[in-house]
């Protein structure tokens, strides 16, 4: 404003108001993109340091892999609203979950599945995908029994509250018998996730009586492994095609197992719960109720 | 640009006819209530079970038909290469239009929530006298809003959602969120301590945007009075963007009495504070001048 009052330095006499002003104008451009470039960069620094999804945090059903949520998301809250159970919750400023954008926690409240999909219909801008229209194709998350330890069913107790809240009932979860080595006498009925029918609806976690959920659901990423994507599973690929790819392969016995399994073939698959089998045969073979109890049968899972 | 300190006239000013409240401050009270009643429509479904308007300001949709997006947002969601859903480009396109009829700042003075903050910053500013702290230029927020499409466009997310103070408050006053509130009180003091008006006028890069929507606006502030003009000032100490009112009250570099800067927010304070209803608030091609 003043630059035509205040002469410039007299040490440079040459100068002219007109490049004094120039001179002005030059810096407070450069201030003012330093400053603006510098503001844009520490956003764009933060949101790429807290794009991580956290451990316990779900998308809605049908929302896009990670890094496409947050280029599609404008975090209108649609999807929160139109969730008729809320159970959707938009994250707040200095939660781990992207500013603004819509999660659940498993524990806290499970998703509902519901029929029509009411939170993906009402997103604008495809950040939940319409793709997406039978609920039991949704994959929210993936449910993991993280904890053998503490898991009822793994102590040999009948809990079985995931697997019969579980809404992809016996698809999603399934009870796996197993010898159970302490009692030797019983089973073990393991509750087991498929991944390939598990939506990650939280339901299994949410009930999971413990204090502290032995299953829990991850986002999928942080849950599933993958194979490389050339290996071939040669079990399959034999049923497939009638007979091994690569021919005959010289059979070796196999040395150091004593008990069941013993000389047996190394490339035949051995099924774990073959132990059922003395008790069918119990009421025609008599020699197996002599066994006197509490004999271990050596064999472990 | 540098501050010019500007004397506060005593409440009661000699000479001038008394004015009755309604006239003197109508502009702020129809202002205020347009910013409450849009909020409302956003809060009477979750307050009241009747919904109006669904989502927030980046994206919402009306009476389950009108869908509304923040055509800002839309450009960084296509700066990071998504393509969203009609709806989110139908509902820009009706803002768009909308603000390019009517005024780009129209949104920062009716609509916006952090309008009636750093309004209080400002008010407070000048009752308690603080000429502390130093204006950043009036150009960084055009710089700012290149960054945030830079931003987007360079981590594929939409960065400056992260941090955006204007979606994160009205996003906060209608979910109930609390941590917004730490930004928002940040912008408070800042305008109080640091720099006047220095978020909205100086900052804010969804104003910004706006204003380049401002070029063509049919609604404008003209002083069509202003021979009357004594020189108080008070129009100059209350307006957010004090630059705008020069060329039109005293002719600099124009000579129609129109306010045409697009940085001019349409807010009307200019003429609730004039004495001699020297402003008026009027259409783009009124050029009468008394």
């Amino acid at each position: 404003m003043d630059t035509g009052k205040k002469p410039a330095r007299k040490v440079t006499e040459a100068v002219s108001p007109a490049s004094a002003a120039r001179r002005k104008f030059i810096n407070s451009v450069a201030a003012a993109a330093g400053g603006g470039c510098l503001l844009a960069l520490g956003a764009g620094l933060y949101s790429k340091s807290a794009s991580a999804l956290p451990a316990q945090a779900l998308r809605p059903p049908g929302a896009l892999p990670e890094p496409d949520f947050l280029a599609a998301c404008v975090r209108c809250g649609l999807c929160v609203r139109d969730c008729p159970y809320d159970i959707l919750k938009l994250s707040d400023l200095g939660d781990t979950v992207a500013t603004g954008t819509p999660y659940f926690t498993a524990r806290k409240i499970a998703c509902e599945m519901c029929e029509d999909i009411p939170c993906v219909k009402a997103c604008p801008t495809g950040a939940l995908d319409r793709e997406l229209t039978d609920i039991n194709q949704a994959r929210m998350g993936l449910a993991a029994l993280v904890d053998h330890e503490s898991c009822l069913n793994f102590l040999g107790l009948r809990c079985d509250v995931c697997y019969r809240v579980c809404p992809v009932i016996d698809k999603a979860i399934t009870l796996e018998t197993q010898h159970n080595p302490r009692s030797d006498r019983h089973a073990m009925l393991l509750p087991t996730v498929h991944s390939d029918h598990c939506t990650g609806c939280g339901k299994c976690e949410k009930s999971c009586v413990l204090p502290e959920a032995a299953i829990k659901v991850f986002p999928r990423a942080l849950a599933q492994g993958a194979l490389p994507a050339h290996y071939r599973k040669g079990w399959e690929e034999k049923a497939r095609h009638g007979g091994s790819l690569i021919g005959e392969q010289v059979e070796l016995p196999v040395r150091g197992f004593e008990g069941p399994t013993a000389g047996r073939s190394a490339t035949e698959t051995v099924l774990a719960p073959s132990a059922p089998a003395p008790a069918v045969q119990a009421p025609s073979a008599p020699a197996a109720p002599k066994t006197p109890p509490g004999v271990n049968s050596h064999w472990k899972p | 640009m540098a501050t010019i300190p500007i004397p506060i006239k005593p409440a009661a000013a000699a000479g001038a006819p008394a004015r009755s409240l309604w006239q003197r401050q109508r502009w702020l009270i129809l202002r205020r209530t347009s910013q409450l009643l849009i909020l409302l429509a956003f809060l009477s479904g979750p307050w009241f079970g009747l919904w109006i308007a669904k989502g927030n300001l980046s994206s919402s949709l009306t009476l389950g038909v009108l869908p509304l997006t923040d055509p800002l947002l839309l450009l960084q969601t296509l700066a990071t290469g998504h393509v969203p859903y009609s709806a989110a480009l139908t509902g820009a396109a009706i803002v768009l239009v909308f603000y390019l009829l009517f005024g780009g700042r129209i949104f920062c003075s009716w609509v916006c929530p952090v309008n009636v903050v750093t309004d209080a910053a400002a008010w407070s500013r000048r009752r308690l006298g603080i000429k502390t702290g130093r204006v950043p230029d009036a150009n960084t927020r055009y710089w700012l809003l290149g960054g945030t499409l830079v931003a987007s466009a360079l981590t594929g997310a939409l960065a400056w959602e992260w941090v955006n103070p204007v979606s994160l408050f009205h996003r906060a006053l209608i979910f109930g969120m609390g941590g917004a509130m730490f930004v928002i009180g940040g912008i408070f003091l800042y305008d109080l301590l640091v720099a006047s008006r220095g978020w909205c006028g100086h900052l804010c890069p969804v104003g910004a945007f706006y204003g380049l929507l401002g070029k063509t606006a049919l609604v404008r502030v003209a002083a069509p009075n202003r021979k009357a003009c004594d020189d108080c000032m008070d129009c100059f100490a209350v307006c957010p963007e004090p630059q705008v009112i020069r060329p039109a009250l005293k002719k600099v570099g124009q000579e129609s009495p129109l306010i045409l800067a697009s940085d001019c927010t349409t807010c009307g304070r200019c003429i609730d504070v004039c004495d001699k209803q020297v402003f008026k608030m009027t259409h783009r091609f009124d050029q009468r001048s008394e």
